[in-house]
């Protein structure tokens, strides 16, 4: 049946694409993470998507709730928040296996990138907010 | 790590994929002259002998997407009635999907900007989680979209329908618990002439790919107008 065919096909592909991840390079740490756990959603430029997905790019939020940021990235969040004056209502996965390190990195990338001119973090910071994250029920 | 990225590169190599099952479909066909101004008719074909006149000839019944019938964000049946004569673009996904449903969703935004003034366009995007995918889920999700209904039906209804429809789409489809949201599915956006039948395919995760698509409406919109004259 046709059905078996596409399966094989996809799986086959996703073999190799597996296997071409492992050279990929080690360069601009917080771009290249944005990339892998965030562009999907926030898009290439920040944008966003619609009244679904908030922006990243001139986002107020990121200013506001800068000290929650740490957290968020890790844990994820649920619940209708308002982002330069639009609501937003839909959950967004958190990653948990990013470090310190590696937050700090991705969170510097997107406050000083996509036209934000924000302040950016030191890791020392990012360990401190992150001492506090609410623990998961 | 990197689950993300694969998925979509995973649904870059399927689309590939196929694209050339489809093309060698195509290329068998010795008349199908793809010239600069007509669309493929993709998917396998069958030819049929008929006798006229005494004379036998050939005609090709083409691959038609065959009947259906699910329900949209407004509670509205939508069938192949919804879309007879029409063109219509339709794709698959999920509203809780975190891979490439976003950039899908984004890049079908622009085909209904370039087509929302048109009737003769229509767009159907599929979910493949119509348990979760409910008429409230997805009226929410349109309305956040900022979309009207009467262009652009998201469809929810019986699961096992939406993945044979999927097949017939030529769109790799399924549940996979293993998958991050839980199912897998290809980005292509399939363009559909007023025949149902399969005239184009593309990668709604590349920008590019959505460019050529809105270029190739105009061509079976064309023919359309040739038909009618
Ligand atoms: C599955 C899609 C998805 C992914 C992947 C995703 N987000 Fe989000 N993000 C959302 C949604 C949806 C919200 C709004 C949440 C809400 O409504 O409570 C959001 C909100 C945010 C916010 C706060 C609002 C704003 O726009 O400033 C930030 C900051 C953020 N995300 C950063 C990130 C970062 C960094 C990553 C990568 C580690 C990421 N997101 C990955 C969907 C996603």
């Amino acid at each position: 049946m046709r059905k078996n065919k596409l399966v094989a096909l996809a799986l086959g592909a996703f073999a190799l694409t597996s296997l071409t991840q492992c050279f990929t390079k080690k360069k601009d740490e917080g771009k290249h993470l944005y990339e892998t756990h965030c562009q999907s959603c926030h898009m290439e430029d920040g944008s966003g998507l619609k009244g679904l997905i908030p922006p990243l790019a001139k986002a107020d939020y990121l200013q506001t709730h800068r000290d929650e940021l740490p957290c968020l990235i890790r844990q994820g969040m649920a619940g209708s928040i308002v982002v330069n004056g639009v609501e937003y209502n839909k959950e967004m996965p958190g990653v948990e296996s990013l470090r310190e390190d590696h937050i700090t990195n991705l969170l510097n990338y997107i406050q000083t990138n996509f036209g934000n001119k924000n302040e950016r973090y030191t890791m020392q910071e990012v360990e401190r907010l992150m001492q506090a994250c609410p623990k998961a029920p | 790590m990197n689950k993300r990225n694969k998925l979509s590169l995973k649904s870059g190599f399927a689309v590939a994929a196929f694209a050339l099952v489809a093309t060698s479909f195509y290329g068998c066909d010795s008349q199908g002259g793809s010239s600069a101004n007509t669309l493929p008719i993709y998917g396998e074909r069958e030819p049929v002998e008929r006798t006229v006149d005494g004379k036998t000839v050939t005609d090709t019944i083409y691959h038609q997407i065959p009947d259906f019938a699910f329900v949209d964000q407004d509670s509205q049946r939508v069938t192949q009635e919804t879309v007879a004569g029409k063109i219509y673009v339709t794709d698959f996904f999920f509203t809780t999907c975190p891979t490439i449903c976003p950039k899908m969703k984004s890049q079908m935004l622009r085909v209904y900007e370039a087509y929302k003034e048109n009737p003769d366009v229509l767009l159907l995007s599929h979910s493949i989680d119509p348990t979760h995918d409910t008429v409230a889920v997805l009226r929410d999700y349109a309305d956040r979209l900022g979309i009207e209904t009467q262009k652009w039906h998201l469809l929810t209804g019986d699961k096992d329908s939406i993945y044979d429809m999927a097949m017939q789409y030529l769109v790799p489809a399924q549940a996979d618990g293993g998958a991050e949201g839980g199912f897998t599915h290809g980005g292509h956006f399939i363009l559909m002439d007023g025949q149902r039948r399969i005239r184009g395919i593309y990668d709604g995760t590349k920008p590019e790919s959505v460019d050529k698509l809105i270029d190739d409406i105009p061509l079976l919109l064309n023919e359309k107008k040739d038909e009618k004259k």
